[in-house]
């Protein structure tokens, strides 16, 4: 009976919708068959008609000619408007490439807010994925304030983009007679001499670089970390540690120049970041886990661990697709150039090894424990997309394959490694998967570069080549970046937490971290049905506390 | 008048409904509940790590009938909710004293 009280009640709406639909199709079919008619009438009357009617280019073979060049004489164009035109067209490709792949790596932060938040449990959630959800908001900020000109104020000419010469400012010491850049001077707040626009797309694309690493710790360091340190933490790794070391690799600085100065190669190459990325928030992750110590109840007496499993393993799958598809941004946009046509071996190597990280990590922990672990096979990808990073330019395809394969493995050693030997708590594997598989990326390079590509890359001319093709110097530069890395990433990162901790406290008081740290650290639930107050999850019951409308919808009935 | 609890595997509620309500009990109440019996808990694994889960999830089905109607009960839920295998579940009868339909008084076998 309802239901036919409602068809009644709604029927005059229904007619007057279908009516309109009606009208629209045969309004358009008017339109469609006068457009059609015009076509053949054309050729009938052609004395009358001086100029012909505008016709579509559905091909689009026609569209785009000499009338598209810009030049004083329409449809005339000198040839020094010609190679204007081309030289814009040029850097016009590459910026919007490198803006393009900037907004895909952007896309990540959403990609490890759901992994990492995935990875933890339910009555944390608000507390981590505000956590990865900030840290965008907060590392942008420092980044314009001063980290981007730490990292790139010495970095032109930027031949890409447009050869801006304004980045020319880099600090730099004497040492054996040869310069050692240590940061850039130019770019504070992107101001003065700095505002171009060859500068801001780079600006965009090594910003989301950046809080790509500023985001890795907020994983390892989860459910147990004060919000209000997590918050100064964002400034410090944006301001000072990551612009420092991804100025020594990319910004010209001193890394970048042990090719030039001392023969190894062409100084130390990290193509898209294994180690100026993913090793950097593996590090800090590290350090900061282990001045933070492990979660109550991770390990017992004895040392044994527990596992805690995540609340929502979709929720960390979806988070690792999300992170896949950023990478189609992170590797191949870092030739900032997209006329570089290398990108297309760039791209299949970054997928080749995601698939191979995965399978193998699925196999080694289905042989050693009889199940294909999911969490494992989620760390396995990522794992080989984080290898793939530094080598994705230099290595075939097989390569490619094989470097990620490795990764997946080592990634499993890893985590146990981490939990089992060193005792330290990362609850989603970041050490492992961004620093371990980092150093495994940058190494890799150094072995199977295979000379294909990177004339001229770092000022040293011909191609990169690895230990397997015949430049054993490349690989000892590839072992001295890990190792700078390890040494000043960690060093100033754990000094930085112990002080912090020493004088602030970084670490929540035990009964917040066992009620869990989302209504004591943010003031609100992330699930407020499933762990708020009874009042909350029985929609209708009296009390104090008014409902929230948005989970309060009383029951339709029928 | 018994309350019957019955103490069951999820994926058997289906049945057991069936079971109930085809033989014309016309209410029951179910709850999601834990816990163990002889079963004991089991082991799963995450990230190469077994843990144990001490309380399993189960069904509570709670059904209130006249005294008459208390043995048919039990046997179809015995039979609809088996499965042969470990962590079956069990069956609790309990006197009951009272009973009202709040919509109209009613009281005793009349309100179930």
């Amino acid at each position: 009976m309802a239901e036919l009280e409602s068809i009644k009640r709604t029927l005059p709406w229904r007619i007057i919708a279908a009516l309109v639909v009606a009208c629209l199709l045969a309004v358009g079919g008017w339109v469609f068959a006068q457009d059609k008619a015009a076509a053949p009438a054309a050729p009938a009357a052609p004395a009358a008609a001086p100029a012909p009617p505008p016709k579509p280019d559905p091909g689009g073979i026609a569209t785009g000619g000499i009338a598209d060049v810009t030049a004083k004489e329409a449809g005339k164009p000198t040839l020094a408007e010609i190679a204007d035109f081309a030289g814009h067209n040029r850097v016009s490709i590459n910026l919007m490439w490198t803006l393009l792949t900037g907004f895909l790596v952007m896309f990540m932060q959403a990609g490890f807010a759901l992994a990492e938040t995935g990875f933890t449990r339910a009555k944390n959630v608000a507390h981590t994925m505000m956590m990865n959800f900030m840290v965008y908001a907060i590392g942008m900020t420092g980044y314009w304030i001063m980290g981007f000109a730490l990292q790139m104020g010495g970095a032109s000419p930027l031949a890409t983009l447009g050869g801006t010469g304004v980045l020319d400012g880099e600090f730099t010491i004497s040492l054996f007679g040869k310069d050692f850049g240590l940061w850039g001077t130019k770019g504070f707040f992107l101001a003065g001499s700095t505002y171009d626009v060859g500068v801001f797309a780079l600006f965009l694309f090594q910003m989301v670089f950046m809080d790509t690493a500023a985001t890795i710790p907020t994983g390892a360091m989860a459910e147990r970390w004060k919000f209000s340190s997590f918050v100064t933490y964002g400034f410090f790794i944006s301001m000072i540690t990551y612009p420092l070391f991804a100025n020594w690799v990319w910004g010209g600085g001193w890394l970048s120049q042990l090719g030039k100065n001392f023969g190894l190669g062409h100084g130390y190459v990290d193509f898209a970041g294994s180690s100026v990325v993913h090793m950097v928030g593996g590090v800090t992750a590290l350090a900061g886990a282990m001045v933070l110590g492990p979660r109550i109840g991770k390990f017992n007496k004895d040392g044994s661990p527990n596992p805690i499993p995540g609340h929502n393993l979709p929720m960390a799958a979806l988070g690792c697709f999300i992170l896949a598809f950023g990478w189609f941004g992170f590797n191949p946009g870092s030739t900032l150039a997209g006329g570089d046509l290398r990108i297309a071996v760039i791209a299949v190597n970054t997928m080749l090894a995601s698939a191979s990280g995965a399978i193998f990590a699925m196999f080694y922990m289905w042989a050693k424990y009889g199940k294909p672990d999911p969490s494992m096979m989620i760390n396995g990808m990522l794992a080989g997309l984080v290898a793939i990073t530094a080598p994705c330019a230099f290595v075939s395809s097989f390569w490619a394959f094989v470097i990620g394969a490795f990764a997946g493995v080592l990634v499993c050693w890893s985590v146990f490694f981490i939990e089992r030997t060193m005792k330290v708590d990362d609850p989603v594997g970041a050490i492992s998967v961004h620093g371990t598989c980092g150093a495994w990326g940058v190494l890799s390079l150094g072995i199977f570069a295979d000379g294909t590509y990177g004339d001229g890359f770092n000022g040293v001319p011909s191609t990169v080549k690895g230990l397997l093709y015949g430049d054993p110097s490349q690989l000892v530069a590839q072992i001295i970046g890990p190792i700078v890395n390890l040494c000043f990433i960690f060093g100033a990162s754990w000094a930085f937490f112990k002080i912090y901790d020493v004088v602030f406290s970084m670490r929540v008081s035990p009964e917040v971290e066992l009620e869990g740290l989302d209504v004591p650290e943010m003031g609100a639930h992330g699930y407020p049905e499933v762990h708020g107050p009874a009042t909350l999850v029985h929609a209708m019951g009296t009390s104090a506390v008014k409902p929230p409308t948005m989970s309060m919808a009383p029951e339709r009935s029928r | 008048m018994k309350k019957i609890e019955a103490i069951i595997k999820p994926f058997k509620l289906d049945d057991v409904k069936e079971a109930l309500t085809g033989a014309g009990i016309i209410g029951m109440t179910v709850s999601e509940v834990r816990g163990f019996g002889r079963q004991k808990g089991h082991t799963e694994m995450y990230r190469g790590g077994e843990y144990t889960v001490d309380f399993l999830p189960k069904m509570k089905v709670e059904v209130v009938v006249s005294d008459g109607l208390v043995d048919k009960v039990v046997a179809l839920i015995t039979v609809a909710a088996k499965t042969g295998s470990i962590g079956d579940g069990k069956v609790f009868v309990e006197p009951l004293e009272e009973a009202v339909r709040i919509r109209t008084g009613e009281r005793g076998d009349n309100a179930v």
